[in-house]
């Protein structure tokens, strides 16, 4: 029944051999470490071979950043349960580090006030733009094209949207995300309450759409490799010069199955597309709410996008209204 | 043994012990699908609620009402001559005085009987023990309930086993959380909220939404705008939402019923789209605010210290007190049919404490 090697969703061949050194670095004072060796646990997700890695000062000033960032989230929250380390782990989910309140606005709060949170927000970003720096400066080393870089970008466009853009047009830190597991899920499903649903922002939809579009189209790619594998389409190296019959057969499926395929270079950059149009697209919707639109619903109703539904019940008047009472 | 064989040992054990934490997961926190679902409105649009078996059981079984105390013969006097300091229920017959007075045992005092509020060895007419002054401003708070408050109780009215449930003090009440008198420390201030909630059903919004919105001076509960555009008259933000949010959850848990029981969720502002439900519940929270603000609140003094929340303050009532898991308490029976003299002042009681 197990035709091992083949039916090849799990295993791995594992290739062991004198590690690879990777091609010389042009330029720079940096090196890469020296340190590399074989790991069969690591081989069973990726390639057995782990290091030599190359750091640079970009790798070290984005780590000692983001440590200085992980560590303010965690102290506050270790805080948070009175330093207690059982109901640290108890309650890590809940816990998270909150933005500054409202009456703040933009103005930088005390420590305790969310100033923790600003500073956290200044390490991480910087964490992750020296992050993206570096993504550049390897893929220019490597002779790459900044595909990743851009990629990559796309995301941090997001990041900085909800965490730093918005907040900045809004005139409040309050409006930004807290760090936390549950309550960022928290924050997103009160951001969509407070701004009139934002299933009916068109730019989630079209982010909806990238999202799952990327699943898709990564299970549909991730099939077809692994599928032809056996005709050696997961050495992609050899198919780039000699396209055999693996991705002929890859191809032909696809063809047969739906009467039109991808190719080999195209569905990569449907993939990347896909993936980068979702935050590219997200963000616009986030930027968009509140600033220009208050209320998602409301906006689709005026532009006929929300249909009209026949009541099922008595419908009653707004009780405030009847009464005069406070809402 | 091959290499082959090997190999499948290997991921057994990788797969049962992934199957074993999952199982442990999935028994510990997820309930089990008997759920039912019914449609309450167009079709199509998710306005529907669901309902859990077992928790449908737990509700009817927790929310059986006891028998009534059974009928009396007149006695021909009023109980104000008949006994001494009686300042509520003075006008009610002699015998229907002594009758709820015994149904008033079985629903608040039954281990501990009359001498709960009655002290021992004194005139009946004492008001020595601070619990017989608070159940006669209990009293007081169940006939404007029920005179008072029609919007919300209806017909079906409360009586004190609405809440009591055969304790003395009721299951579901709130205080003001413990607060730093400094103000938050440098670290670790959870601004209110990042702890599991009990009151918004363990999810890690505002754990106290009772204060900002059941109490004196409530803040403004609607945080959606009326207009597509903005147009500065709503300055709600998204922490305000997240106290509403969990407002919006103690109302749903204490009452076992999704949001859509109120709201059409496309357009939770929308009153034309709400079912009639919100309206009652509209009348609630103003009801429960009322509460708070002239009965509950001011018993502060009454009560001795143990009696009392975290910042002294006495205990008061939300949603779930009357509630329980029921979106009608006691499944919509009414007690008070059997004892009129609560749905009321009576004519020579004096009123107290209402605007």
């Amino acid at each position: 029944m197990f035709t091992p090697g083949y039916q090849n969703i799990f295993t791995q061949v594992q290739i062991r051999g004198p590690a690879y050194a990777g091609v010389p670095l042009t330029r720079g004072p940096w090196t890469r470490s020296q340190l590399a060796g074989h790991s069969y646990l690591l081989g069973l997700f990726g390639d057995a071979q782990v290091g030599p890695a190359y750091l640079g000062w970009t790798g070290v000033a984005s780590l000692l950043c983001g440590f200085i960032a992980f560590e303010i989230i965690g102290l506050n929250m270790w805080a948070s349960v009175g330093w207690n380390p059982v109901e640290f782990l108890h309650r890590l989910p809940w816990l998270a580090l909150e933005p500054p309140a409202p009456r703040y606005g933009l103005r930088i709060p005390p420590l305790a006030e969310g100033g923790w949170w600003l500073m956290t927000g200044f390490f991480l970003t910087t964490s992750i733009l020296l992050w993206w720096l570096r993504t550049y400066r390897r893929a220019k080393a490597l002779g790459l094209g900044y595909h990743t870089t851009w990629a990559f970008a796309a995301a941090i466009w997001l990041y900085l949207v909800l965490g730093f853009i918005r907040p900045l047009l809004m005139g409040s830190w309050s409006e930004a995300v807290p760090f936390g597991i549950f309550p960022h899920l928290d924050w997103t499903a009160a951001f969509s309450i407070r701004y009139g649903n934002l299933f009916y922002n068109p730019f989630h939809a079209l982010s909806i759409v990238f999202l799952y579009g990327s699943t898709l189209l990564f299970a549909m790619h991730g099939a077809t490799v692994l599928a032809t594998s056996r005709y050696g389409a997961e050495r992609e190296v050899e198919q780039i010069t000699d396209r055999g019959t693996a991705f002929e057969r890859g191809m032909l499926f696809w063809r047969w199955t739906m009467g039109f395929n991808a190719t080999a270079e195209s569905i990569h950059r449907w993939a990347w597309w896909f993936a980068v149009l979702c935050p590219l697209t997200g963000g616009i919707g986030i930027l968009l709410t509140g600033t220009v639109v208050d209320n998602w619903y409301l906006w689709a109703v005026k532009h006929g996008v929300a249909p009209q539904y026949p009541a099922a019940f008595p419908i009653l008047p707004d009780p405030a209204l009847v009464t005069g009472g406070r809402p | 043994m091959s290499e082959g064989r090997k190999n499948v040992q290997f991921w057994l054990m990788i797969g049962g012990a992934a199957a074993a934490v999952a199982g442990v997961g999935l028994a510990f926190t997820f309930q089990s699908p008997r759920t039912v679902s019914v449609q309450e409105g167009y079709r199509g649009i998710a306005m529907e609620q669901v309902y859990h078996r077992v928790a449908v059981a737990n509700v009817a079984a927790s929310n059986k009402v006891p028998e009534a105390q059974p009928a009396v013969d007149p006695a021909g006097v009023p109980s104000k001559e008949a006994y001494q300091n009686v300042q509520v229920l003075g006008d009610v017959d002699a015998n229907e005085f002594i009758r709820v007075m015994t149904a008033m045992t079985e629903w608040v005092a039954p281990e501990q009987g009359c001498t709960y509020c009655h002290a021992e060895g004194e005139e009946l007419s004492s008001d020595k023990l601070y619990t017989k002054r608070v159940a006669r401003r209990m009293l007081q708070m169940t006939q404007h309930i029920n005179a008072d408050w029609k919007p919300h109780v209806g017909g079906t009215g409360v009586t004190c086993y609405t809440c009591h449930r055969g304790q003395p003090v009721p299951q579901n009440i709130w205080f003001a959380p413990p607060q730093d008198p400094n103000g938050p420390r440098m670290v670790g201030n959870d601004a209110g909220q990042n702890q599991p909630a009990k009151a918004a059903g363990l999810a890690s919004l505002p754990y106290d939404p009772f204060s900002p919105y059941l109490a004196g001076d409530p803040a403004n509960i609607r945080v959606i705008s009326k207009a597509a555009l903005p147009d500065r008259t709503n300055p709600a933000d998204i922490k305000q939402a997240e106290h509403t949010y969990s407002l919006m959850l103690h109302m749903s848990n204490s009452l076992g019923v999704n949001c859509t029981f109120c709201h059409n969720s496309r357009a939770f502002f929308d009153w034309n789209q709400s079912p009639p439900q919100r309206t009652t519940s509209w009348y609630g929270i103003r009801m429960v605010r009322d509460l708070t603000v002239n009965y509950l609140a001011p018993l502060r003094p009454e009560f001795p210290h143990e009696r009392l929340g975290p910042m002294g303050d006495s205990a008061k009532a939300n949603c779930a007190t009357c509630h329980q898991g029921a979106n009608k308490p006691l499944l919509g029976v009414s007690m008070l049919k059997d004892y009129p003299v609560l749905a009321g002042p009576t004519a020579g009681d004096r009123r107290t404490g209402e605007e």
